[in-house]
Parts: structure tokens; C-alpha cells; sequence
């Protein structure tokens, strides 16, 4: 691979580093990326589910995880690590993120990771041919397709340094800090650069000057070299070799830093902590000498760097080998940008017609388009487009649970409500109200326990046990009146739905296991249509390929007690519109069916 | 950062502590001291028998070697091993009495270079162990590009590098595992070593490895250590730090301080308020005083900045005008660059320079990538109005160059600053190349 990153490339950024990734994501902006450069965001602390960033004057959303490998999974085609980890959890991070696989490219910004961490870290990711920049770096940037957090600096001076988009200059430098200097020298004196590299200060960083020049010279983007060595190790000694051995054909401009530190026997630490010449040919000096001397462009001092520059930019350019660069037309970002209070992603009423999803709703509403509720629950509560026996199963289920008499509790409640006159809305609530853990709970509770269950591969023995433990009865078990010789219908109808038109129905399956065993104990012990409903539920997300963590959490997040709540409240207004078209006066509740038994209160002294 | 250098009795310390682990076969008495002056000597013995009952070695623990050569060993009074804790005390006192002079290198036993001069305030005392020249080994281990490099030799002693060629080299890659390093190591176990120490030696060489890789040595050298049997003796030690290692090693290492090297300056008040302060920010603040009275003075934002900016002064001006080196970076608090600043001033201010020229102070930097120019900025304007009147004095001419986040502003709070209060100012921004400032106040 040639080039290190593309307009295409995306990132996983460890550390919710919100400032650096809003710097990067105004750079996708302006230089027009269709896709954000950062795809997920881990956030091993944190809480939320997502982040919010402005893209322009408008804001996105990007994922968080709290782990490397979540994300990983999520996004299988960000490539590339921002290790934006302290120098005590850096080394932790990068080894996992080896482990995983998949990324091409990791970053690694800590300074002073423990230097035989980092030699074994460095060794590994060489030896997976990952590439790491860092550690101890500002990082890397392909201009005009991709940027890592805050090199380059202010979107500003991105403009000025020419760092929006490609130039012909490959950049290489230890320092961070003189990376943008250095952009800046290049955007005045050439046509800017077409890739930069911040290797990273510490004494043992992964890609060092050779294996990027290396790159460099394959990326046909890149039409000459510049590398700012500093004073200490023997990296330059290699490009040397790769000139001497015709690896390297490109020109290189080149110079080290640190001529100054000849004038010190020692003691004083000049520039990084891989900065200190431990033998004559490890100073600035003797680099600088043996670099001219191997061809490239060296200057006399940092002072005439820029005429160097300008002087090999115009031969190429006279030579043709450089052409002329088209400038890009650019985005601006607004100067004031306000963020959002309020976050909707299930429907749009900004455009001609509002939709549903995506979708819209003229055509999911009329019998012709060939959907149902069914369909327009699987869009609004779900985000997806379900498919025909899925929103029809949602769709048998709202119907199924629409009403069961006057008798239970939300509905007695919504019909009293009705009574002393007020209207459908407050009535209903009254009945709504009542839903939760012992009235329609028991849809949750099911799909909860069974599920537990059966991810433990539990036998129904061992699960009767260990509902016993927790000492509540099985929820969806059980009916007042039916039993195996006299069954429920509706759970009748449920299971041949379900085995008709379902893939399969492994938790179903598992189920009637246990009904096996309840109904031995005793004859009413029955899988019962809550039971039925919330387990067919968990089958169906299986099918559709949720993992088993997103089922979970629509369980946790109370989804399946929305299906009643949606079902019941046609019963509820039902008795409600009953009670009103019957002018029942005021409900009171008669006094000999209650047990009054009230003693005298006692005195606290 | 990185490397540092320790004393040899913490490196003994450290060694002792985990001997059953690495040395397992082995024995150490671990008797050994370190003293400031010969009283403290004499009350150590109150507790440690064995200063009282053995003839003991004494020499400086100062980060220096050679220390033989530079006859600061003592180890006889009339003859070798007779020296009690009475002589070791007095010789203490009279070597810290007055400045030494102490020479690095040596041709044979001719000192080569110049000596340094210091006071010698730190000794480690041992039992003098009677032993025969046979029984002296050397080993040492360091990182040499990407690799583990351990040095073996029968040959121990003070003669060692002149001896250079019977020393083995073993290299081992960063990936080595435990049984490839065993292999490496008993399969290159210098064949001087005698017969019957061979096996011993391979087992001491592979604890010796382990012990520098895992407890995050960076340099670790025993010349010589004695091996009678299954006792092992170390006669002298030398031992560097990763002190990046130094969160995860806080048991391991225990209470360790890394000494100037003798001969080098004491730190200034000034130097050591600034590396108290670098500890306490996540921001980096550094600063060496090379040189106080000389002209030009810097305040850089930038490791490789500083480095360049230095470079320009010394190609430009010479190296007897830069006054000092440092830089400040990583988003510093105003309050932070106000006390960096001040510091500096201050000892810039204190005196005029000899030749009557003006005093230079450049405040120079790259385009930085995310620290607020303006607000660092506000530090050394506030240090300005602390020190205008001195700055006058003394005459200073400020050349100010620096881009990045609201450098705009930045640059014109400073100009405005500086008017105010009367003082010669030019700035730039990233228009001008970054060093030129330097040529200007040379030239100007």
C-alpha cells in the first residue's frame, strides 16, 4: 500500500478526545469527505451511546464503545487506531488492538511509555506488518483525504500551510511541533506536501524516517522528500543506505537538528528523549555531513532550509516532473455554530413529505403499497425494514392482545376514569398506567428468564431451580383456567404462525421443555400467551440476526412491554368509548365489599 | 526522561531485594552501606555488626567510574583488607573535606582529558572480600538499537576494556522468548570461564538477563562479581533506569533518586522551581541555564523548536552568547507560561551584559498545532509587567515570532503589552521563517 491513508480511510479513536476529533471532523468538511474520518469512538468510562459533533454548521453522531473490539466489530472497515491512551494504558491498548487484527495503521500519541514496552510493542505490530506512528507523536496527515486529530493545527492555518489537499512534497519529521512549521515552509517555498509523518519523540517509535520514505518513494503522489532527523541515533544512516542501494530514487531534502548539542559534553538534553548522541556519527553534524554526501539536499543550517526547498521544487518543476495544481474549491465552516438540544432518528418532517425512516409515509399508509402496522412499527421502532412474516408476527401479536375484558386492571381503571367524566386521553392513561411488572410484565419477564436460560444452557430442571432461588415464579407460565387438554387458542395460533412462517424457533423449542416439566408438576402450569409472545419475540430478533446483546437490551429497554402498550390501548379506548356511549354515571364502589378493620391510632410519646 | 543513571548502592538495593528470584542458587550477604560523612558510618555499625568485625572497602557512590585509577578506592591502611571502621570513617571525612578532582578516562593509569572538580558526598562501604583474580567475572547488558546486548567475560576487573576482545556479546531481539534467551546465553558462556563455573556462571548470566529485562534496566554492568561456589560477591555496579518505567516499577525499585553526575553544576533555585513545576502539569516546562551572563536568552514553545532555534543562535551568534536552553509546550496554563517567563526574567535581569550590548530575549515557536497562542501569551505579558523595570535597566530587546491557534491575537496583546510599558519589541508571525528572528537580533 502506497499510500498511507485515503479520502476513504476511517478511524477508531480511543479516547473520547472530543476537541482533537471536532478538529478532524471540520477537516473532513472542508475538504469535502462524503464519510466522517473518525468512525467509532472508544470510550472506556463513559455512558453514552454516541457523541455529537458538528459536520459543517450541521451535527452527527458518532458511536461509542467501550471497547476497541466492539467497535471493531461495528465498523470492520476502519482500519486505522487513534490511540489516544495515557502513557500507562498506551501499551494496553495498542497489544489488544494487535490482537483483534484488522488495523492497518495505529497512532499512538503517549509520551514515555516504558521503553521495553514499546520495543516489544514496535516489534509485534512490525512483525503483523501493521504500521505504527508514534508513540510520542502529533501523528500523520494525507492532505485532502485524511487527518490525524490535531496536526496541521487550526483549520486556518490548514488553508495557509496548504494542508487541504495534496502538494508533491513527502514530509518526514521526529518533532511534532516543527511539523506544521515545516508544512508552512513547503506551502511558501513549493507546492505543499502530499503526505506528512510525525514519527514520534520517543527514543523507540514504531515507523521510523526509513519505512516511511520507503512508502514515500512507491506513492507516485509524492514527487520528492523531507526529512528533519534530529541529533542521536543511527535512523538517517539507513536512508542512506536505501539511496546508496537505488531503494530510494526520489530527491531527498534533508537535515538534522541539534548542531548545538557538539558545543555540550553532556547533561543537557536537547529536543526528545531519542535525542542524545551517544557516538560521533550520532551527531547533527556528522548526519548532516554523510546525508549531502549521499546526494541529498542538505542546507547549510535550519535558517536555509526554505531556498533548498525552493531550489529542488523549481528544478522538478522545470523539469516537469511537478505539474500544476488545481485548487480545490473548499467548504467554509459557519462562525457560529450552535448545538442541538434535541436528537431524532426514526422520522423527518423537514421535506416536502414527512417520513418515516426514510420512507415516505404516503407510501407505507394505503393498502396499495402493500404495508401494514406491522411495517410501520418495524420503522419507527426499529429503524429497519423488517420482512413480511416478521411485521405480520408483529402484527398478530398487536392483535392478539388488544383487549381481555373489563375485568383486569387497566381496563377497570380506564372505565372508572370514563365514569367520573373525564376524557378518552386521561382514561386511558388511568389504564395505562397500570402496565408493568404484574399486568402485561409478565412478556418482559419471560423473554428475560428464558433467555437467560437458555444462554446458560440451563435444563429445565436446573432453570426451575433457579427461578426458585430467586424465589418468583416463572413469568409465562401458567393460566387461571387452561391446561394442556384445554389450551389457550391464541397460544395455539402464535406457535402454528410461528412454525409456519418463523425460521426457526430455538428459544420457542427450548420452552416447551419446560413446559413439559411444569405441566407434570401440576396441569395449569402452561406456557400462557404472555409467555408465548415475549419468547417468539426473542426468536424473531434471532432470526433477523440481532446479536444477542442488542436483544438483550431491547428487553432491558422495556421494547416487548411496548408491543402490549401499543395492542392494549385499542381495548382501553374501546372501554373507554364504551363507557362513554353508555353515560354510566359516577362509580362508587360498594362498602360491603370492602374489609374495614381500622384501630384507634396509638400515641408516640 | 528515559534513561538515568543510579547509585550503585540502590542498584545492590534493588538487586538484593529480588536475589531469590533471579539468583535462586545463589547467595548474597547484601552487606553494604551508604554514608554521607564518617559519623553517620560509625552509627551505622551500631546496627550492622559486620562494620565493626570486617575490614571494609570504601569509595565515592557518584554516578563515576574509574574510581581505582583515580586512587578513591580504599581498601588498605598498611596492607590490602585491614581497614577498620574507624580508618574508613576518618578517610571519609577527610576525602569530603575538600573539592577532588576526578578523571573520567584514562590511558593505562595516565589520566586523559580534564578532571572535573567537586566535593565528594556520597560513599558506599563494604566487607572487603579476600578472593583470587581467577574468581573475578564481568557482565553487563544494555539495548543497542532495538536489541538486548549482554556482555560476558572471565576477565573482571578494572582492566576491563583493555580487555575488550575476550568480552562475548549476545544479542537478543526484543521478541525473544524465555527459552531462546536461555539457549542464546548458555551457548555463549565465554570459554575463559573455568571449567567448573561454567554451569554456575550460565545460571547467573540468565538470572542477571532476566532481572535487567523485567525490573526495566537500562544499563546494568557488574565488574566484577566473584563467584566462590554458590556465593556470589558484587564488587562494583553500574546501573541506568527507564525511568518511563517508573509507575509500573514503584515496588520493585522502592525509594530511588537519580544524583546529578559529579562535576555538574548543583541545579539553581531557578531550575529546580521549573522541573518542580514541569512534575505538576500536564503541560512540559524545561529549562537549563548553560550560561547566566551571556546575551541571548530564549523562551521557546517546542521541544524541536528549542532544538532549532538554539542551533540558529549558536550558528549566528556563537555559542558564548546563548544563555540557556528550554522550551515550554504542551498547552500550558497562563499561570504556568507567567511563572516560566518570570523565572527566566529574572535571572536574565540580574546583571547588564559586560560589553554594554543589549540584552536579547527571544520568544520564539513553530506553528503550534493546538496551544492557544493568546493565552500563553497572557503568562509572559503578565511577567513583563512584573519585571518592565528591570528589563530597562538592564536594556532587552524582545523578538517575539509564533503561529498557531489565535496567534493573531497573541501577537498583537504582546506588541501592545510592550508599548505600554516602554520596552523594544518586534514580532512576527508564520509569514516569517521561524529562526530569522534570530538573524535579526544578531544583525540588529
Amino acid at each position: 500500500m502506497a499510500q498511507l491513508f485515503t479520502k476513504d480511510t476511517q478511524a477508531i479513536f480511543w479516547n473520547n478526545n472530543t476537541s482533537a476529533i471536532q478538529r478532524m471532523l471540520d477537516y473532513d468538511f472542508v475538504i469535502g469527505r462524503k464519510t466522517p474520518s473518525v468512525a467509532a469512538i472508544v470510550a472506556p468510562t463513559g455512558d453514552s451511546k454516541f457523541q455529537k459533533f458538528f459536520w459543517g454548521g450541521d451535527e452527527i453522531m458518532v458511536p461509542l464503545f467501550k471497547n476497541t473490539a466492539e467497535a471493531r466489530k461495528a465498523f470492520p472497515k476502519a482500519d486505522v487506531l487513534l490511540n489516544f491512551g495515557s502513557f500507562r494504558t498506551a501499551y494496553d491498548v495498542t497489544m489488544e488492538a494487535l490482537h483483534i487484527g484488522g488495523f492497518k495503521t495505529i497512532m499512538i500519541t503517549a509520551e514515555g511509555i516504558p521503553e521495553r514496552l514499546a520495543r516489544g510493542m514496535n516489534a509485534k505490530a512490525r512483525n503483523l506488518g501493521v504500521t505504527v506512528i508514534g508513540p510520542a507523536t502529533v501523528g500523520a496527515i494525507a492532505p485532502g483525504a485524511f487527518k490525524i486529530a490535531n496536526i496541521g493545527g487550526t483549520i486556518e492555518n490548514i488553508i495557509n500551510s496548504k494542508l487541504h489537499r495534496a502538494g508533491s512534497c513527502g514530509l518526514v519529521t521526529r518533532s511534532g511541533g516543527l511539523f506544521n512549521e515545516l508544512s508552512n515552509i513547503i506551502a511558501i517555498n513549493a507546492d505543499g506536501i502530499a503526505e506528512g509523518v510525525a514519527i514520534g519523540g520517543d527514543r523507540f517509535v514504531g515507523s521510523v524516517f526509513i519505512d516511511n520514505l520507503l512508502r514515500m518513494q512507491d506513492n507516485p503522489e509524492v514527487k520528492y522528500m523531507l526529512l528533519l532527523g534530529e541529533v542521536g541515533g543511527t535512523e538517517e544512516y539507513k536512508v542512506i543506505e536505501a539511496i546508496k542501494d537505488g531503494r530510494i530514487t526520489k530527491p531527498i531534502i534533508a537535515w538534522c537538528i541539534g548542531t548545538i548539542a557538539k558545543y555540550y559534553s553532556s547533561g543537557v538534553q536537547f529536543g526528545h528523549a531519542g535525542a542524545s548522541a551517544n557516538a560521533e556519527r550520532e551527531t547533527a553534524d556528522a548526519k548532516n555531513k554523510a546525508m549531502a554526501e549521499a546526494g541529498m539536499f542538505v542546507p547549510s543550517s535550519f535558517n536555509d532550509l526554505p531556498n533548498k526547498i525552493a531550489e529542488v521544487y523549481g528544478k522538478l518543476k522545470a523539469e516537469g516532473v511537478i505539474g500544476e495544481i488545481t485548487e480545490p474549491v473548499i467548504n467554509a465552516i459557519p462562525s457560529v455554530r450552535k448545538s442541538k438540544n434535541f436528537i431524532c432518528t426514526i422520522s423527518d418532517d423537514r421535506g416536502d413529505e414527512a417520513t418515516y425512516a426514510g420512507f415516505p409515509i404516503s407510501s407505507v399508509a394505503t393498502p396499495d403499497t402493500g404495508k401494514g402496522i406491522g411495517d410501520v412499527i418495524s420503522l419507527l421502532w426499529f429503524k429497519k425494514q423488517y420482512p413480511k412474516w416478521a411485521t405480520q408476527f408483529i402484527e398478530t401479536v398487536i392483535k392478539t392482545v388488544a383487549d381481555h375484558g373489563p375485568a383486569v386492571s387497566g381496563a377497570h381503571n380506564a372505565k372508572v376514569t370514563a365514569r367520573a367524566g373525564k376524557s378518552v386521553v386521561e382514561s386511558l392513561v388511568t389504564g395505562l398506567l397500570t402496565i408493568g411488572p404484574r399486568f402485561g410484565g409478565a412478556i418482559d419477564g419471560a423473554a428475560e428468564h428464558f433467555k437467560y436460560a437458555d444462554d446458560n444452557n440451563l435444563s429445565p430442571a436446573e432453570f426451575l431451580n433457579h427461578m426458585k432461588k430467586l424465589g418468583i415464579p416463572i413469568p409465562g407460565i401458567g393460566h387461571r383456567i387452561k391446561s394442556l387438554r384445554n389450551p389457550d387458542l391464541r397460544v395455539v395460533g402464535l406457535k402454528k404462525y410461528a412454525a409456519e412462517h418463523f425460521p426457526s424457533t430455538p428459544l420457542l423449542d427450548y420452552a416447551l421443555t419446560v413446559e413439559q416439566l411444569t405441566t407434570s408438576k401440576k396441569d395449569n402450569l402452561i406456557l400462557n400467551v404472555d409467555g408465548t409472545i415475549g419468547i417468539l419475540m426473542v426468536d424473531m430478533w434471532r432470526a433477523l440476526g440481532y446479536s444477542e446483546e442488542e436483544i438483550n437490551e431491547f428487553i432491558s429497554s422495556g421494547t416487548l412491554n411496548a408491543f402490549f402498550i401499543a395492542g392494549r390501548t385499542i381495548g382501553f379506548i374501546g372501554h373507554v368509548l364504551d363507557e362513554k356511549r353508555l353515560a354510566m354515571p359516577m362509580y362508587r364502589h360498594p362498602m360491603d365489599d370492602i374489609l374495614y378493620q381500622v384501630d384507634m391510632a396509638e400515641e408516640i410519646q | 526522561m528515559a534513561q538515568k543513571a543510579i547509585r550503585e548502592y540502590d542498584a545492590k538495593t534493588i538487586l538484593a531485594k529480588h536475589w531469590n528470584k533471579y539468583f535462586p542458587d545463589f547467595t548474597y550477604a547484601y552487606e553494604t552501606v551508604m554514608v554521607q560523612n564518617g559519623a553517620e558510618l560509625k552509627s551505622a555499625a551500631l546496627e550492622k555488626a559486620w562494620l565493626a568485625n570486617k575490614p571494609l572497602v570504601a569509595k565515592p557512590d557518584m554516578l563515576f567510574g574509574k574510581r581505582g585509577k583515580n586512587g578513591l578506592v580504599l581498601f588498605r591502611d598498611a596492607k590490602p583488607g585491614d581497614v577498620s571502621l574507624e580508618k574508613a570513617a576518618s578517610w571519609i571525612d577527610e576525602k569530603s573535606s575538600s573539592k577532588q578532582n576526578v578523571y573520567f578516562s584514562f590511558h593505562g593509569d595516565t589520566p586523559d582529558g580534564e578532571a572535573k572538580t567537586d566535593f565528594l558526598t556520597h560513599f558506599i562501604v563494604e566487607p572487603f572480600t579476600p578472593h583470587e583474580q581467577a574468581e573475578e567475572y564481568y557482565i553487563s547488558a544494555t539495548c543497542v538499537g532495538d536489541d538486548d546486548v549482554l556482555y560476558m567475560s572471565a576477565e573482571g576487573g578494572m582492566e576491563v576494556e583493555e580487555n575488550w576482545d575476550k568480552v562475548t556479546e549476545v544479542t537478543f531481539a526484543i521478541t525473544d522468548t524465555e527459552e531462546e534467551i536461555e539457549a542464546k546465553i548458555r551457548a555463549n558462556i565465554p570459554k575463559d570461564v573455568a571449567d567448573k563455573d561454567k554451569e554456575g556462571f550460565a545460571k547467573f548470566a540468565i538470572g542477571f538477563f532476566k532481572a535487567y529485562r523485567e525490573l526495566n534496566f537500562a544499563y546494568l554492568e557488574i565488574n566484577p562479581f566473584v563467584m566462590q561456589g554458590s556465593r556470589i560477591e558484587l564488587l562494583d555496579m553500574v546501573a541506568k533506569l527507564d525511568d518511563t518505567a517508573g509507575f509500573m516499577m514503584v515496588e520493585q525499585w522502592g525509594d530511588i533518586e537519580y544524583p546529578t553526575s559529579f562535576g555538574m553544576e548543583e541545579k539553581s533555585p531557578e531550575v529546580m522551581a521549573i522541573e518542580e513545576a514541569d512534575s505538576k502539569s500536564g503541560a512540559s516546562l524545561k529549562l537549563t541555564v548553560l550560561k547566566p551572563e551571556a546575551r541571548i536568552w530564549t523562551m521557546v514553545a517546542g521541544g524541536g523548536a528549542s532544538v532549532v532555534y538554539a542551533d540558529t543562535i549558536a550558528d549566528l551568534a556563537g555559542i558564548e552568547d546563548l544563555a540557556n536552553y528550554g522550551e515550554y509546550s504542551g498547552g500550558p496554563t497562563t499561570g504556568e507560561t507567567q511563572f516560566y517567563a518570570e523565572t527566566l526574567l529574572d535571572l536574565m535581569t540580574r546583571t547588564k551584559d559586560p560589553k554594554g550590548r543589549n540584552k536579547v530575549l527571544i520568544i520564539g515557536g513553530a506553528i503550534a498545532n493546538f496551544t492557544d497562542v493568546a493565552k500563553t501569551f497572557t503568562g509572559i505579558i503578565l511577567a513583563f509587567e512584573k519585571y518592565a523595570e528591570k528589563m530597562k535597566d538592564v536594556g532587552v530587546k524582545i523578538y517575539v515570532r509564533r503561529g498557531g491557534p489565535n496567534y493573531e491575537k497573541g501577537l498583537k496583546d504582546i506588541k501592545e503589552a510592550a508599548d505600554r510599558l516602554g520596552l523594544w519589541i518586534d514580532v512576527y508571525g508564520p509569514e516569517t521563517h521561524v529562526t530569522d528572528i534570530v538573524r535579526m537580533a544578531v544583525e540588529g
